[in-house]
């Protein structure tokens, strides 16, 4: 029901995000979506991407402090409303989200997020019929 | 193993008759031969017969670094030239240098001192160690090279830098002892992590760490990824160089190799002595030097002499860990700071790296202080991959600083890699208020 995410720590200083996108590339792993979360002295950028294991346990042999997390990756509706509908699920059964982006796939808009309760989580996706995406199913191009 | 048990191992009373009778001597020396210390004791109205016994020693004037500085280079030279076979020179980041000139009994005395060392270590003949203190003006590299070959072992003169081409000498010639900083050893670590240079591969089994204080928490983890057993060695180059102290297998505190210098804990605002067992800032006293001699030197290290007998068999005093110098000391907000304090609560939170550095700096007539620590690649995880998470940690170790500095802290985490490798002496602090 999820797929992984890396999480990689950066300093906000000019050159230490192409840094690790150099060695991302070097590494041949693939980008599919991304954001950063940002503070006044550091980001945590968060990458979805083709790999995921082997990028990680690369990237930590270089040294980046990277991490490995499993997040949701719902589809939407494409139609206005349709973030709200899915957020508004996860919100009736008390279920907070910590962080969430957003790419499109194929036409189809993907809603990428963690809450603080994976468990309760999975039975809301169950009992909405959310549709989740897979990592087979991420355009790949290796 | 003990080199020199009639020495290391002599009765009290005998340590302090021996000790009276070399004060006496090196008193009488200095007072024919280095002009320096015959006007002080004239201006205080001493001869060198007021000094008869170890307890006389209260009477003699203090030498500082600075006396060293105005009498740069060879002021406080006993010896003359001819007799001078080394000369060293200390570190001159803040002036003059320390210019350091040897004799040949110098220079035996030296070596004995530290096999005497390296013998508490466990260090024989059969060894095969290297020696990785800088080679050169600092008395690091040289002073431990002549008490490896004293003691007979096979020395590798590996000095500092190219530590790639070292650790695989390490791993090709079953090196089984090191001499180095902390912070080296460390890095030594790290670079065979990089090279794929496993524990397993290699043979050491002794480690002489010197030349910059050091933790309990630092040495476990040098242990841990060395294999090795961690020894503390003290010394300094106004006295003689490494090997003035050194642990035993008791690992409590440093032994001091007394009957050539002779330790005393003073207060360093009052000048007084202190009770055995206080901490103080550390004074010496050069028993037997020639080039060199000095009286009551003033190390500015603190520490204290430690009471009791050791259950190895030594019965030379020991000195406690070094717990700050009184010229690190950083003041900020009126409270006493020392860089030793931090790196004590660094080491022991597991998700940053055995590294540190102090930012003091003055906003709106206000001290700040900021500590910055770096993460370890390898303890980064899913939980602390959020803002908040983060903002946690550094609160966690915010309050962990307050606790033992008793001032707040900024915490500033870096990421891997970011904070400077030292490979000789660290710098921690980076002080940028404007106060002189």
């Amino acid at each position: 029901m999820t797929i992984r995410q890396l999480s990689i720590f950066i300093e906000n200083q000019s050159g230490t995000l192409q840094k690790v996108l150099e060695l991302i590339k070097q590494l041949r792993i693939q980008i599919i979506a991304c954001t950063i979360a940002d503070t006044a002295e550091y980001g945590i950028f968060r990458i979805i991407c083709s790999e995921p294991d082997r990028a990680c346990s690369e990237l930590k042999a270089a040294g980046v402090a990277v991490a490995i997390s499993d997040v949701f990756a719902v589809e939407l509706d494409n139609q206005p409303g349709g973030a709200a509908n899915v957020v508004g699920r996860f919100s009736e059964a008390g279920v907070g989200i910590t962080y969430m982006y957003a790419f499109l796939l194929d036409g189809r808009g993907i809603l990428v997020f963690r809450t603080d309760q994976a468990d309760k989580a999975q039975e809301v996706i169950r009992k909405g019929s959310l549709r989740c995406l897979t990592e087979k199913e991420l355009p790949v191009n290796a | 193993m003990i080199w020199n048990p009639t020495k290391e191992c002599m009765s009290r009373e005998q340590m302090r008759e021996l000790q009276g009778k070399r004060l006496h001597k090196i008193v009488e020396y200095v007072y024919h031969n280095v002009p320096f210390y015959r006007n002080k004791l004239q201006e205080m109205d001493l001869s060198p017969d007021d000094i008869r016994t170890i307890d006389d020693i209260t009477k003699l004037p203090f030498t500082t670094k600075k006396d060293l500085r105005d009498n740069y280079p060879f002021g406080l030279q006993a010896a003359p030239q001819s007799e001078i076979i080394r000369i060293h020179a200390s570190s001159g980041t803040t002036g003059n240098p320390t210019i350091v000139g040897y004799t040949r009994k110098d220079i035996s005395i030296w070596s004995e001192c530290m096999a005497r060392s390296l013998t508490s270590f466990g260090v024989t003949r059969n060894d095969i160690f290297s020696v990785s203190y800088g080679y050169g003006l600092f008395t690091g590299g040289l002073g431990a090279h002549n008490g490896v070959e004293t003691v007979g072992a096979s020395v590798v003169p590996a000095s500092t830098g190219n530590t790639e081409k070292h650790a695989r000498l390490i791993r090709d010639l079953g090196i089984s002892g090191i001499a180095c900083t902390p912070s080296y050893a460390l890095y030594l670590a790290e670079t065979m992590d990089k090279l794929g240079i496993t524990k397993d591969q290699i043979k050491l089994r002794i480690g002489a760490f010197g030349a910059e204080p050091w933790t309990e928490n630092m040495r476990t983890e040098i242990q841990n990824r060395l294999g090795l057993k961690g020894f503390n060695i003290y010394g300094l180059s106004e006295i003689m160089g490494p090997s003035v102290s050194y642990e035993c297998d008791e690992q409590n505190g440093s032994h001091i190799n007394e009957d050539h210098f002779f330790p005393e804990i003073i207060d360093p605002v009052t000048l007084e002595p202190l009770p055995l067992g206080q901490t103080g800032e550390l004074v010496f006293t050069t028993l037997t030097k020639e080039g060199m001699p000095v009286l009551r030197y003033r190390t500015r290290d603190l520490c204290s002499l430690l009471p009791g007998d050791c259950p190895c068999g030594r019965t030379n005093v020991r000195m406690s860990a070094i717990q700050g110098r009184t010229d690190d000391m950083l003041i900020i907000r009126g409270i006493n700071v020392f860089p030793s304090q931090v790196e004590s609560v660094v080491l022991t939170m597991e998700e940053f790296a055995p590294l540190y550095m102090l930012i003091v700096d003055r906003v709106n007539n206000l001290d700040t202080l900021m500590v910055q620590v770096e993460l370890r690649p390898d303890y980064f995880n899913a939980t602390l991959d959020t803002p908040a998470a983060i903002s946690e940690l550094e609160k966690r170790f915010a309050d962990k600083l307050r606790s033992v500095l008793s001032i707040n802290a900024k915490v500033q985490i870096k990421a891997p890699g970011t904070i400077e490798r030292s490979q000789g002496k660290s710098t921690h602090v980076i002080d940028k208020r404007k106060l002189y």
